[in-house]
């Protein structure tokens, strides 16, 4: 749809009505592909919700006390216990790694073939160091803490099902989007949005709002972060 | 070409809104983490805690989803289900007060 035929269009609660009972496309203007990803986020968001709650409700109703998590994610540096100290690091490397993506979408949009790759580059390395980080808690806590779905040293025998299960479910997202993170780096410094080269898996042409799209699924992985880190660790 | 020109503008932004954002995030990590340092408890902790993730959530929402230039449609369809989640969470934690006074009362109590 070309701007002018889009600048006719009602603005405002005037387009809800408009657009969702128009034909061909509900969303006027928005990149077909932009507005599934969002479908698909807010599919994403069910299931996470979906984790949320059991959580809030498991924690909230137990009778054992809960593991007191600034005690549990603790780190020695130096001799002294600090709390949160990896979580911390992590929170920091996720939000700086979105930082970057989103710089990668700009420069994607102004063509801009090389800053592009290498900020998507620096996305994915961001992402990798968060997957290790989270590794190494996770074989802190089963290896020298004796952390399991079941039972753990530190009370609600439930905390550790949803840690994993919250965390794994999340550092998965994280995974997939590393993979798909050097796929694109790839894609973008061999120049196909801007040669138009058709692409392996849906051997069509696409261009850079590909990235934009990319962009989306990963500043959701960094939005999820930041409701765990506020449910899980700090609450 | 000026169509062209015209269509960049609408999806392109300036670099320093992107700056801006990515540095109230920090500066909102930052505050988050400062609430579990300084041990804050009870009804104080859990609305900082609150405040600074919505902050954080609705930034990147805004701004690094570009929601905020989005047809409002999309936002609406987006937005709405997402506050209904949210209410559904918050109308189980409620439940869940319910069953842990019934767990103390019958079980722990009454035993």
């Amino acid at each position: 749809m070309d701007q002018a035929a889009l600048k006719k269009l009602p603005r405002g609660w005037k387009s809800i009505p408009s657009d969702l009972n128009s034909d061909q496309t509900a969303f006027k203007g928005v990149n077909w592909g932009k507005a599934m990803m969002w479908i698909f986020l807010l599919s994403d968001t069910f299931i996470f919700s979906c984790f949320l709650l059991s959580y809030m409700t498991g924690r909230g109703s137990t009778v054992l006390p809960w593991p007191n998590p600034s005690q549990v994610f603790a780190l020695n540096f130096m001799g002294v216990p600090v709390p949160l100290l990896l979580i911390a690091i992590m929170t920091f490397v996720l939000i700086t790694s979105s930082g970057t993506m989103a710089m990668a979408v700009k420069y994607g949009y102004e063509k801009n073939r090389k800053l592009c790759g290498t900020f998507l580059l620096l996305t994915a390395l961001g992402g990798l160091t968060f997957v290790g980080m989270q590794a190494f808690e996770w074989s802190k806590l089963i290896f020298h803490e004796g952390v399991r779905p079941w039972s753990n040293p530190y009370g609600a025998p439930q905390f550790g099902s949803f840690f994993f299960m919250i965390t794994g479910f999340h550092g998965t997202h994280v995974s997939i989007g590393v993979i798909f993170l050097f796929i694109f780096t790839r894609k973008v410094f061999r120049g196909d949005f801007d040669s138009g080269r058709k692409g392996y898996f849906t051997s069509m042409k696409s261009d850079y709002v590909a990235i934009e799209i990319l962009g989306l699924y990963w500043h959701f992985v960094d939005l999820v972060w930041v409701f765990i880190f506020a449910f899980f660790y700090l609450w | 070409m000026v169509e062209n020109i015209k269509k960049e503008q609408a999806t392109t932004h300036k670099l320093g809104i992107y700056l801006w954002i990515w540095g109230l995030l920090f500066v909102l990590s930052f505050f988050s983490y400062m609430v579990d340092w300084l041990q804050f408890e009870g009804l104080l902790r859990w609305t900082l805690i609150l405040t600074f993730m919505f902050l954080k959530a609705g930034l990147i929402m805004a701004f690094f989803m570009h929601l905020f230039w989005e047809r409002y449609t999309l936002v609406n369809v987006l937005l709405w289900p997402m506050t209904a989640i949210a209410t559904f969470v918050g109308l189980m934690v409620a439940e869940s007060k319910y069953t842990v006074f019934t767990r103390f009362f019958y079980f722990v109590l009454g035993s």
